[in-house]
């Protein structure tokens, strides 16, 4: 036996277990739980609810020699303590005896169970939580039955304290765990809810504007072992056992976080059945127990009225419902005609199987397809990102991890999340970026660049890896040596490459550099080595992998001359209206959406398209890893998921396609594209035991989180991993243009005016106003203070903005989140006007 | 053999001049047992505010699956019932009930009760299904219709101080 591995008895049973675990995870390993409130597997423990007492026996020692003393039968002589102690902060050493349902660890649950009670309202019947309330269950086994202490006793609190607009508070209902406040402070550094008073009096405040403002709130209501904090959108929704559970892939972000739609028929929908909440399913690879607060609020979008539900086509000028059979007849005409010179763009948020008809269609029919996307990245992902066995949870200490222009929370939070943690347990962060992201705060390395400088960053980084003296020039920001040197040392590297002030050809010129100096520290090809891409579409990889790519020139230029269009999940007409011009009169322009997006009233013929909801598929993330999600829902209206769709038009056009399942689609893509040959349904639908294990019998653990018995994914081997070279290389940067004013960056933020975020009631209160953020020189020069009206002009158009003053942001940049309507993708030179308060606003 | 015959006989002649036993239902009706468990009726607090809290224990203990509850949050403007929660929608299906009272036993607030009304009758499967407004009782006199304006903080609590809110 090791001596890491301790040997110890817990109720007649004798294990093994590493030497300092917590005697709760031990006792659950060996298949006994103990009861808890306030342990949490995933955070430190604190020991303050005193539900897990315990009764635990140690050996004697000799003073001496450290030997166990024996008794006459040769037994080392046990000793317990006088007292019941906490099984979740005591770790496990050799020998010991320990009880755990003997009468007098029982005795002592029942009384902190009867305790607990005294001032509990045991309102059960209309608490959110009843039912998979871990109070609940424990009370049912240890709970006395019969209290001694006085009803009238009760302390009686506020029961509707809205901590914000998400989170609701009922004060009498908790039982001070401080879990939720952990959660908030140790998990994810967002500590905006804290107690306050003492004793009886302790209650749960928060303290930000708006109220308990983290994007991650919602977790909090999943561990929260009552039903103390629930989320307003699901209050009072639904009785949690009348909910059907269907497994599905947040479609907002890269993360590909695997979540559970419950949902439940409803009179207010005609009897039809809805989605009342999303919450996490288990994957510890992916995203372990948690899910950020877009994923789980911005979901009701596709249950949205507004939502396309009939095909239509154009007749004198106008959208007209129509039947399928017309629609696609009208469709497959159109192309035949006006189809000589056709191009098909597609948005990053369809699924595999669409992406992949799309690509079959469009080719079929001699037309050039395309991602409606800019940053580039798909290939390299495919050649050096990260493979099988990888885990961002494995990183820790020895490990260096690089963010590099972007700001993973609002890109992406659980990756942040990830990031943020890996960090904490050792490995070494290196945050590359032109501004101030809060993943800075626990890096080990800044590294501050000019805005659009990200590839010489990387380039300088090179120089001091390789030594490359035509690099040299490259070097010049604080940081690149020393960050050089990180990368070089660390057993594995990860390289998060975000979009942030790219443009198409500075995101190309950026994912060479990157890929050459992971090349260049030999940190390719292996398991937890390798890039990551933060796209900003959910399956923007696997757009790559299906084999689109975004256009070489500027869309502006592809759209010029064609007879045909073909759009699919993307809306260029709306993120850029100047484009409508760019786009001959009489091009014959095919729509498949959710909803009447400008791009709907530029079509001839329009399909409606099933939402994530509603049908099956698979999504790529960002780190390849290939997941599965199911229909939960019956199809809205006459909708169908865009694959069909697709091999419907092929049919009419002699285009061969799967027309049949999604599965079979995913039986092609294998046949057809390497990196997939292994994907089918099947396999995807893999199970794997997790730690912790939560939604099972344990449910005191990981709150309302779900198993993952539905499929934890696979993860595409990169090339460089099955032993093809990857050849690294990068281009010099042009010479940039000087004097050229302003810049205006767009930057992500979690909560945009994007068509999924907007028809959330809840989060739209939060999306705010778009503010120009500015630097204090441009401010100073242009008299603008916080708050006030500014022009800005780029490319022709003008928007007007309110500004926010940030010192951290260089002269000659401005900032803006990225909005529908404003065709802001990339970096672009910019004018700012001040705009004059009116008179009357003057006079007050 | 004949004496039997004879016997029969007599019984026959003796009942005619017995009072009848059968109803002459519709026209006559039978009077039903106290504890007789007919139609649903939800109930209402004297005040006017209904008993129901829209909890779906009811629906989770019936045999038959026959109910079906969606609720809703009170609030002081629009009060419903005492508490923060309660039923928005409340069906029961009378052809799946089967009358057995489990729903009365599950019913934290006494709200659901089965009375005496056992004519139930329809030409369709969707007429079967009772909706709220056809199971609520009606506002006593001293009672007011929900949803009801009340000063905030009276009726706080869905249990157990809502026994008789005046
Ligand atoms: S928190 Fe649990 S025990 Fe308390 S009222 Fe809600 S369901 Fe009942
Ligand atoms: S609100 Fe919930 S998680 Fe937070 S301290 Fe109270 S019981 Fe614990
Ligand atoms: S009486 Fe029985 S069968 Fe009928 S609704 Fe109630 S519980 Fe269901
Ligand atoms: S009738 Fe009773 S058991 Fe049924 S929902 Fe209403 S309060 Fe709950
Ligand atoms: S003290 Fe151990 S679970 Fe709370």
């Amino acid at each position: 036996m090791s001596s890491s591995q301790v040997k110890l008895m817990i109720d007649g049973n004798t294990l093994e277990a590493p030497r300092g675990m917590l005697l709760v995870d031990a006792a659950l390993r060996a298949g006994i739980d103990v009861p808890v409130f306030c342990y949490h597997p995933k955070m430190e423990p604190v020991g303050m609810c005193r539900m897990c007492l315990v009764e635990i026996g140690r050996p004697s020692r000799d003073r001496q020699s450290g030997e166990f003393l024996l008794d006459e039968n040769d037994q080392p002589i046990i000793n317990f303590g006088p007292n019941l102690e906490t099984a979740c902060t005591t770790r496990i050493d050799e020998g010991w005896v320990v009880y755990i349902n003997s009468e007098r660890a029982l005795e002592g649950q029942k009384q902190i169970v009867e305790f607990l009670l005294t001032s509990h309202p045991l309102d059960c019947p209309v608490c959110d939580k009843g039912g998979e309330c871990p109070l609940q269950d424990l009370t049912m086994l240890h709970g006395p039955g019969i209290s001694r202490f006085s009803f009238h006793d009760k302390m009686n609190s506020l029961k509707r304290v809205a901590l914000g607009e998400l989170i609701i508070l009922d004060r009498e209902r908790c039982i001070q765990c401080a879990r939720c406040i952990r959660f908030q402070e140790e998990i994810v550094d967002d500590p905006v809810i804290e107690f306050s008073n003492r004793g009886r009096s302790l209650e749960i405040v928060t303290f930000s504007e708006p109220g308990f403002d983290s994007y991650f709130s919602g977790n909090t209501t999943d561990i929260c072992p009552v039903g103390a904090l629930t989320t307003s959108d699901f209050r009072f929704g639904s009785r949690p056992w009348e909910l059907n559970a269907a497994a599905s892939i947040c479609p907002h972000c890269p993360v590909g976080c695997n979540i559970i739609l419950n949902t439940r028929r409803e009179v207010k929908m005609g009897g039809s059945e809805i989605v009342k909440r999303v919450l996490p399913r288990q994957n510890e690879m992916i995203n372990e127990i948690w899910i950020c607060d877009k994923g789980r609020f911005a979901y009701s979008y596709a249950m949205d009225s507004e939502r396309l539900s009939q095909p239509m086509i154009r007749v004198g000028g106008e959208l007209e419902e129509t039947s399928w059979d017309n629609a696609l007849k009208v469709a497959a005409e159109g192309l035949k005609q006006s189809g000589a010179n056709l191009l098909g763009l597609a948005g990053g948020r369809a699924s595999n199987e669409d992406l992949y008809n799309f690509k079959q269609l469009i080719q079929g029919l001699d037309g050039v397809s395309m991602l409606n996307d800019f940053m580039a990245g798909g290939k390299q992902n495919q050649q050096i990102g990260l493979g099988p066995g990888s885990n961002l949870g494995d990183l820790g200490v020895g490990d260096a991890i690089v963010v590099i222009a972007s700001d993973l929370l609002e890109e992406a939070p659980i990756w942040w999340l990830r990031v943020k943690q890996a960090a904490e347990r050792g490995a070494k962060l290196i945050v590359a970026n032109a501004r101030f992201t809060k993943l800075e705060k626990y890096s080990a390395h800044t590294v501050r660049y000019s805005f659009g400088d990200a590839p010489e960053t990387v380039l300088g980084m090179l120089h001091y890896v390789t030594g490359d003296s035509s690099l040299n020039k490259y070097a010049k920001v604080d940081g690149q040596e020393e960050s050089a040197r990180i990368i070089k040392e660390a057993t594995n590297a990860v390289l998060f490459m975000g979009s942030e002030g790219s443009d198409s050809e500075s995101s190309k010129r950026l994912v060479q550099a990157c890929g050459s100096l992971l090349a260049a520290t030999e940190h390719i090809g292996k398991a937890n080595n390798g890039l990551i891409p933060v796209w900003l579409k959910n399956n923007t990889q696997g757009a790559w992998d299906m084999g689109l790519t975004p256009p070489e020139k500027h869309l502006a230029e592809e759209f010029r001359d064609r007879t045909a269009l073909y759009l699919m999940a993307c809306d260029p007409f709306g993120d850029n209206p100047e484009m409508l011009q760019e786009l001959p009169q009489d091009a014959f322009v095919i729509v498949q959406e959710l909803f009447h997006t400008p791009s709907v009233d530029r079509a001839d013929v329009v399909f409606p398209a099933q939402s994530f909801i509603e049908r099956d598929g698979t999504l790529t993330s960002g780190e390849r890893v290939v997941q599965l999600f199911y229909p939960a829902v019956s199809p809205h209206g006459e909708s169908l998921p865009d694959w069909k769709i697709l091999a419907r038009i092929g049919a009419l056009l002699g285009v061969a396609m799967e027309s049949t399942s999604a599965a079979g689609v995913m039986n092609r893509i294998a046949e057809d594209i390497e990196d997939y040959g292994e994907i089918h349904y099947r396999e995807l639908m893999n199970r794997e035991d997790q730690w912790p294990p939560v939604g099972g019998k344990q449910i005191y653990f990981g709150g309302t989180a779900y198993e993952n018995s539905q499929g934890i994914g696979i993860r595409l081997s990169s090339r460089a991993q099955r032993g093809e070279a990857y050849e690294p290389v990068w281009k010099e940067s042009p010479k940039k243009p000087k004097g050229e004013g302003i810049r205006i960056v767009p930057i992500v933020k979690l909560y945009d005016q994007g068509t999924t975020v907007l028809p959330s009631l809840l989060l739209a209160q939060r999306i705010g106003q778009p503010e120009l953020v500015i630097g204090q020189e441009d401010a100073d020069r242009l008299l603008l203070q916080n708050g006030a009206q500014v022009e800005v002009q780029w490319n022709g158009t003008a928007h007007q903005f309110p500004v926010a003053i940030d010192n951290d942001i260089p002269e000659g940049i401005v900032l803006l989140p990225r909005n529908r309507q404003l065709g802001l993708e990339m970096p672009m030179a910019c004018n700012l006007t001040p705009v004059k308060p009116t008179s009357k606003e003057k006079g007050e | 053999m004949l004496a039997a015959l004879l016997k029969g006989l007599w019984t026959t002649l003796r009942s005619m001049f017995e009072p009848p036993v059968t109803y002459q239902y519709p026209e006559v009706k039978r009077p039903v047992r106290d504890r007789y468990k007919g139609r649903h009726y939800l109930q209402r607090y004297d005040n006017g505010l209904e008993k129901c809290i829209g909890c779906s224990l009811c629906a989770v203990a019936c045999p038959a699956d026959a109910i079906f509850v969606e609720s809703s949050e009170n609030t002081d403007e629009n009060r419903y019932s005492p508490g923060e929660r309660y039923a928005s929608t409340y069906e029961i299906n009378m052809l799946r009930c089967i009358f057995c009272g489990y729903c009365e036993d599950a019913c934290p607030t006494e709200a659901i009760v089965l009375g005496h009304n056992y004519e139930l009758s329809f030409t369709n499967r969707r007429d079967a299904i009772y909706t709220k407004d056809m199971l609520i009782n009606p506002v006593s006199i001293a009672g007011q219709p929900t949803p009801m304006k009340v000063e905030a903080g009276q009726f706080d609590r869905a249990i157990p101080e809502m026994e008789d809110p005046k």
